[in-house]
């Protein structure tokens, strides 16, 4: 039988402060970033246009943006990428984001197109992608993806709270919203982009975290019915120890689809298999160090209120 | 082999078989090389590819338009079902004009979602879905009425827009001081023209029952291009309900037989009516209006019983006229629409995420796999077994319920390849616990799968939970997300914990095993 982390006991729950020291330091980062900055958003949430061009040879940012200014399209902002596609080949693309949804913009392409072969002779552009949202459903997706994610916060709280005790499910909720919360801080200090399929992959996070964190309590569950001389944090590190492979080893199948996808799932779905991997990372710590360890503080201040000696 | 075990076979068999039967055809329609296609019958192809698993538009290129109803000059009893009636001409409009596999949907109150796959002429695609098309046939008011309107319009333009310079015409006649001709613009003074126009109180002004309307871009006058203003009565004589059919056709103007042009024939009332309207008008000027433009103002000479009319313009080619023919015999918007959000894929894109999509699909699980067999072998292979079939599952529930599959689609299998086999890691490591424990083979794992089914369903439900949130809030490929991630726990509870467990019961019903391959 193979067997990593065979019969572990780690003191989880006697460093439990210093995890909430480094949970609280990236949460008010990522809360700062936040309200100072704000996510960089797609053109999904601001409105506006995208229009992403495939060219034949590598046109450079300077220069296509000489070319559309000459054709009259100003201020748009270019963007130069490089990428490989499935069949190993190069791909050059050019991205260029409008703010304005106009009537204009929405036969841009072709006419860009044209100036950017006229600006690059012998180089062939050929349209990838096209997007044009107006600003009226821009802010209807954001007002949608902050209801998806709070409501289904709710309801698991709610679902959490029926099937478990309410200190289990209050850990549960935070650590879910941690996690939401710091993968979302990781999208915006590596300067991604939140679209609309990386707020999927957030709410596909909130999923895991919580079904990642219910392994745990129902482990914890069951320990402290059969420990009961045993101090709150030992069956907590008891039960955490116990589960500690299994743990490591969901998580660890879930980081390697996670990662395939990051690799060689192409650009499009590049930040949301970013997000996924933070998420995946950040759900298994935050199922020990924030769902546990605040349903042990729950507990013992509990008891304490009850006048029982704890911990 | 137990009872219990004998129907568990059955449905997995069953499962198994229906899976496949919901799948052959999108194995048959996606083997096909084009030749293969172009050589099957039309219908049969249809019918193949309606049963075949859809690739969103993302995967396989095309055209998405959200559109909004604008029911502000609607009156109660029109706007009660103008979506639906703007939904169902769209419908129509599209079906003529060759989609194959369109999708419009309403979504909302007021707005309706149109997808088409495979489509890269978007100019002419939203030209044709977003054209109100309200066809009305005007009369023109008489030489004497129009120069009478003309020159109230002077009279009040010249008294409250002064015009700088020493011009004393436009002074005096700000308005037709700009024409040539009654009614001819030049092209370059358009802009001003309009500005004048728009600086007047123009509806009351002029009489009642009286409106301006421009003629089609580029008319020509004398060598000259411009547009025309016409003077017209505001109410129609007849309307685009009355035309029966539309036909894209060439020659129907004499002196420019050449020209594009769409000839319609009206319904029999539309032809009497149009007998009337003629025959009232002789020597008068029928204009036909089309979303307010009009399109030409021909001179009635006579009678016309047989209900033919045209419409023929300079800036109608080949492809607008049959476009126009096709709204045209669809019929007009109930109201005009908006378009909200547009996306547009290229095909090249499609293609190239596919390959990705299923290269990283490819990879994880192989990573997966091997991983799995050398952690837990035997029942490292029980668990793959089990998540291929998984995966096979919700392919085939995907194809079964006639869902999309989008490129963050494939990303959803891709995890829920990862997320199925982490059931079983529960499952294994509770009976290993058991084990350990000095609990006989068949004892750890009866007690392995009854204490993690506890664990594995709380988990499952929670992630439905949200991924129900993420069905409601997604909008096309999110949505495809969503239902992938749904279909996977579920078939994932079928899999990972009947079907596992059925084979264990195999594995050791077969006499005693020392030692559990785990």
């Amino acid at each position: 039988m193979l067997q990593i982390l065979h019969a572990t006991n780690f003191p989880f729950m006697k460093y439990r402060r210093m995890a909430y020291f480094f949970s609280g330091a990236i949460l008010i980062a990522t809360l700062g970033w936040l309200v100072v900055k704000g996510p960089k958003k797609s053109v999904d949430f601001t409105g506006g246009t995208l229009i992403q061009f495939s060219t034949s040879r590598a046109v450079s940012a300077d220069a296509a943006r000489a070319a559309l200014d000459g054709a009259g399209f100003h201020g748009a902002d270019i963007q130069q990428t490089t990428g490989k596609r499935a069949d190993g080949t190069t791909q050059n693309a050019i991205l260029i984001r409008v703010q304005s949804d106009t009537t204009e913009a929405r036969t841009a392409a072709e006419t860009m197109a044209s100036a950017i072969e006229k600006a690059a002779p012998g180089t062939q552009v050929a349209l990838l992608s096209d997007d044009h949202v107006g600003p009226k459903v821009g802010g209807e997706l954001q007002t949608k993806a902050w209801q998806a994610i709070l409501s289904s916060l709710g309801v698991i709280l709610l679902y959490v709270g029926w099937r478990y005790e309410f200190k289990f499910a209050f850990g549960g909720v935070v650590a879910l919203l941690h996690d939401v919360l710091v993968t979302l801080g990781f999208l915006m200090f590596t300067g991604r982009e939140v679209s609309l399929t990386v707020v999927a992959a957030l709410l596909t996070i909130a999923g895991y975290s919580i079904n990642d964190t219910i392994v745990v309590f129902d482990r914890i569950r069951e320990r402290s019915k059969m420990l009961r001389k045993e101090t709150h944090s030992r069956v907590m590190d008891i039960a955490v120890n116990e589960t500690l492979s299994r743990t490591v080893i969901t998580a660890f199948t879930v980081f390697l689809t996670a990662l395939a996808l990051f690799i060689w799932g192409g650009e499009v779905l590049r930040d949301f298999s970013f997000a996924m991997l933070v998420g995946t990372v950040f759900g298994t710590y935050s199922s020990v160090y924030v769902a546990s360890a605040l349903a042990l503080d729950i507990w013992i201040h509990l008891d304490r209120s009850k006048g029982i000696q704890a911990e | 082999m137990s009872r219990s075990d004998q129907w568990k076979l059955v449905l997995v068999v069953l499962a198994t078989i229906a899976a496949g039967w919901y799948l052959y055809p999108s194995y048959t329609f996606y083997s096909m090389t084009p030749a293969q296609r172009e050589a099957m019958p039309a219908q049969k192809l249809t019918q193949l590819r309606k049963q075949a698993i859809h690739l969103g538009l993302d995967l396989q290129g095309g055209l998405q338009l959200l559109l909004e109803v604008d029911k502000s000059h609607l009156n109660p009893a029109e706007a009660k079902d103008a979506v639906e009636r703007a939904r169902e001409i769209i419908h129509n409009r599209v079906d003529q004009f060759g989609v194959a596999e369109p999708l419009i949907q309403r979504e909302g109150e007021d707005r309706i979602a149109v997808q088409l796959p495979g489509l890269t002429d978007r100019a002419r695609a939203i030209e044709l879905i977003g054209k109100t098309a309200l066809l009305e046939f005007k009369l023109v008011r008489s030489g004497d009425e129009t120069k009478s309107a003309f020159d109230k319009l002077d009279g009040y333009l010249a008294a409250h827009a002064p015009v700088p310079g020493t011009d004393s015409l436009l002074k005096s006649h700000p308005l037709t001081g700009r024409m040539l001709d009654q009614g001819f613009v030049r092209k370059e003074d358009l802009p001003a023209v309009e500005r004048l126009l728009a600086s007047a109180p123009v509806d009351t002004i002029l009489p009642s029952d009286t409106e301006l309307l421009w003629s089609d871009n580029d008319v020509s006058m004398q060598g000259v291009t411009g547009r025309m203003l016409y003077v017209l009565k505001h109410d129609p004589e007849m309307t685009g309900g009355s035309v029966a059919s539309a036909e894209a056709q060439v020659g129907l103007e004499q002196n420019n037989p050449g020209a594009w042009g769409v000839s319609m024939k009206m319904t029999p009332r539309g032809r009497s009516d149009f007998a009337r309207v003629t025959a009232a008008n002789v020597g008068r000027q029928l204009a036909i209006v089309l979303d307010g433009v009009v399109q030409s103002a021909p001179f009635v000479r006579d009678k016309i019983p047989t209900g033919d009319a045209s419409i023929t313009g300079g800036s109608i080619d080949i492809n607008s006229a049959k476009d126009l023919a096709i709204v045209l015999r669809a019929g007009a918007l109930p109201a005009p629409v908006k378009i909200l959000e547009e996306r547009t894929v290229g095909p090249s894109l499609g293609t190239d995420s596919i390959h990705k999509g299923v290269m990283a699909g490819v990879v994880g699980t192989a990573m997966v796999v091997a991983f799995m067999l050398v952690y837990y072998q035997l029942s490292g292979l029980i668990a793959v077994i089990a998540m291929l079939l998984n995966t096979f599952y919700v392919v085939a529930c995907l194809a079964g319920f006639g869902a999309t599959l989008t490129l963050p689609g494939i990303a959803g299998l891709v995890l829920t390849v990862g997320m199925a086999v982490d059931t079983n890691v529960l499952i294994f490591e509770r009976i290993r616990e058991e084990l350990r424990n000095g609990k006989s083979i068949r004892q750890s794992v009866e007690l392995g799968y009854a204490r993690a089914f506890r664990t594995v369903f709380d988990a499952h439900s929670t992630a439905i939970i949200s991924g129900l949130f993420l069905f409601q809030f997604g909008t096309g490929p999110i949505k495809g997300f969503a239902v992938t991630l749904i279909t996977g726990l579920v078939a994932n509870l079928f899999t990972a914990v009947l079907f596992t467990r059925m084979i264990y019961d195999f594995w050791l019903s077969r006499g005693k095993i020392e030692r559990l391959s785990i």
